[in-house]
């Protein structure tokens, strides 16, 4: 406790930490906007009425759904690297060969997504 | 090279540490629950060809008001108390796992003891508040 902050957020920014560094971040921001899109739902859902359908038309639009389905699925799948590597942590020393994996997973399922999801926005 | 592990309760055996392998674990459990579902909406969904989208809102929160919308047949197999239970662990599983990584991020900018405090206290709050609400949805829909 107390901890001194002193690295600016500029020079975090800055930080050089490749592909284990882009995992971290990305891995906060999904789990972020999950978290933001499933209080807002539940109590949408609970509550109903003009702000809830309001709510819904949001949700219902292919750009929001795009950025979940890349939440769920980029936390999903970091996150059972992540479990993967900690509860045995011998394989720490393929984090770099793990993430690639991860991107080789995630990549195509991800693409499917998108096309399916497009291809409906544009079709209706 | 190779060090001697140290004995467990000198290794930190405290709060934070114990939520780190929850972490890890709810993130197992909430796989065991999502398949759960899927293979139930894929067994119960296949007389009307369920599409996966459907398949999978109903995967990740397995609650009647996933499915009213769609083409299915009879909800009753849908809200079974065995669905319901699914989705209340799925509930309480994914808060705690959710909260408790607000209040790591929270910890990575907020560095005062106070303010931790105070960040604790209100994550405590909204994690009672939103499974009470959450509970309540999957036992009344």
């Amino acid at each position: 406790m107390g901890l001194k902050q002193n690295v600016s957020l500029l020079k975090g920014l800055r930080y050089d930490g490749k592909g284990p560094m882009l995992t971290f971040v990305l891995h906060r921001i999904a789990g972020l906007g999950m978290g933001i899109f499933v209080t807002m739902h539940i109590l949408t859902s609970f509550l109903g009425g003009q702000i809830g359908g309001f709510l819904n038309d949001i949700y219902m639009h292919w750009a929001f759904q795009l950025f979940m389905f890349f939440c769920v699925l980029f936390h999903a799948i970091n996150g059972l690297r992540i479990t993967i590597i900690d509860l045995f942590p011998g394989m720490l020393e393929y984090l770099r060969e793990a993430i690639w994996v991860e991107w080789a997973v995630f990549l195509p399922v991800y693409g499917i997504a998108v096309i399916v999801i497009l291809s409906t926005a544009v079709g209706s | 090279m190779k060090n001697k592990p140290l004995p467990l309760l000198k290794r930190g055996l405290n709060f934070e540490m114990l939520m780190w392998i929850f972490t890890r674990l709810s993130a197992l459990g909430m796989y065991v629950l999502i398949l759960t579902a899927a293979v139930g909406a894929l067994v119960m969904g296949a007389r009307t060809q369920m599409n996966i989208a459907d398949v999978l809102r109903w995967s990740f929160m397995p609650n009647t008001t996933h499915v009213q919308s769609t083409n299915i047949v009879a909800i009753d197999p849908w809200a079974h108390a065995f669905w319901k239970t699914v989705a209340s662990l799925t509930l309480l599983v994914a808060t705690a796992h959710g909260i408790h990584g607000l209040v790591v991020i929270a910890d990575d900018y907020i560095i005062k003891p106070l303010g931790r405090n105070i960040i604790r206290i209100i994550s405590i709050l909204f994690m009672l508040a939103m499974i009470s609400i959450g509970l309540y949805i999957i036992w009344t829909s």
